[in-house]
Parts: C-alpha cells; sequence; structure tokens
C-alpha cells in the first residue's frame, strides 16, 4: 500500500463516521459537500470531516482508495458508502438511519423524520 | 472542455445499449443523467453509479476532468 492509501485508510477507520469534502462540516465549499455535511449536521452525526481541498494528495488518493471520481465521499465504520447522490437518496428513503442504526451510529431520527416530511 | 448531453448519452449508450438513458443540463459542466439498465438488477447503487462512472471513460476524473458535476440516478427496470 503507498503511503497516501495508508493515511486515508487510518483515517476512515479511526472514526464511525468520515466524510471527505470540500471545505470543512462549519464551512463547504463546494454544493455537494455542503448538501451531505448539512445532513449529517442536521441529524446530529459525529463525524470527522476530511477537506480534501487541504490536501492535494487526499484529494487525489481518496479517488483511487474508493474507486470513485468524485468528492463528497461518506464512510460509515470503515466502509465507502457512497457520493452525494446516493446519500440524498439513502436520506429521503431513510435507509441512511437504518444503515447508521444497524452500525449504532447515533443520530437524531425525528430529525431525519422532519428532513423526508419537508422533502416528501 | 464542456461536454454536450449529446456526446454524455452517446458515451453512456456505448456501455449501457439497451438502457433506459435521459441526460439533462445545458452548460456542459454541471449536469444529469439517468440510467434504467437490467444490469444493474442486484447492485447496490454504489456498483451501479461506478459502471456508469467506468462507462464516462474519466471525463469525472476532477479538476483536469471535462465534467465538473454529474448528478447521477440509476436504477433496474421496474
Amino acid at each position: 500500500m503507498t503511503d497516501v492509501k495508508t493515511r486515508i485508510d487510518e483515517t476512515v477507520k479511526a472514526s464511525d463516521v468520515v466524510l471527505f469534502m470540500k471545505g470543512t462540516k462549519d464551512m463547504p465549499q463546494c454544493g455537494f459537500s455542503s448538501r451531505v455535511a448539512g445532513v449529517l449536521n442536521y441529524i446530529g452525526v459525529d463525524y470527522t470531516d476530511v477537506n480534501v481541498l487541504a490536501d492535494e494528495e487526499i484529494r487525489a488518493g481518496i479517488k483511487d482508495y474508493s474507486d470513485w471520481p468524485t468528492i463528497p465521499q461518506l464512510y460509515v465504520k470503515g466502509e465507502f458508502v457512497g457520493g452525494c447522490d446516493i446519500i440524498t437518496e439513502m436520506t429521503l428513503s431513510g435507509e441512511l438511519d437504518g444503515m447508521f442504526a444497524e452500525n449504532g451510529v447515533t443520530f437524531d431520527k425525528d430529525a431525519a423524520d422532519k428532513i423526508r416530511e419537508a422533502n416528501g | 472542455m464542456p461536454m454536450q448531453a449529446q456526446e454524455i448519452e452517446d458515451l453512456l449508450r456505448e456501455s449501457f445499449p439497451d438502457a433506459e438513458i435521459q441526460v439533462g443540463g445545458h452548460d456542459g459542466v454541471h449536469m444529469s443523467a439517468m440510467v434504467i439498465d437490467e444490469s444493474f438488477r442486484g447492485k447496490n447503487r454504489v456498483q451501479q453509479q461506478r459502471a456508469v462512472y467506468a462507462a464516462l471513460k474519466g471525463k469525472m476524473d476532477g479538476a483536469n476532468g471535462d465534467l465538473h458535476a454529474l448528478a447521477l440516478t440509476t436504477k433496474a427496470p421496474e
């Protein structure tokens, strides 16, 4: 494994939920990153944000690591879950809640229901 | 270089000859695509969308890619 892969591997395994994004959870710098961070913030998930704009090696390396060409990328328990479109669909269908529940990730179910009510 | 909707559709058609394909958007940089194909049956969304990205042959490759953003919807036929 190359150095950057090792770094990414350690990062995704160091926290239950890790979001690779453009910008930070408090200041996203891309609409797609903002959308996913916004969902996680809103439903109260404790997650690690990795700003790929601050680290060119990670920005390039994460695409090979996941075999996925775009940012944001969400990882839960070290497993790649998806990008913006997948997370949006999973949020609205309730699959995201189910996945967090299965993995023992704490979140606010009422807030998640509110997102669905507002977008139903 | 930005891509026309037709170019995107043509690339997707090569990999998914029998799919229902709809490409939307008009600025050539922020586009959307829906691909409904039998080959997606039994695959999860990550696997489905990886297949679509593979069909686009590197057009999505970040700063140097032609497409900045492609909103994807993938599914198997009902």
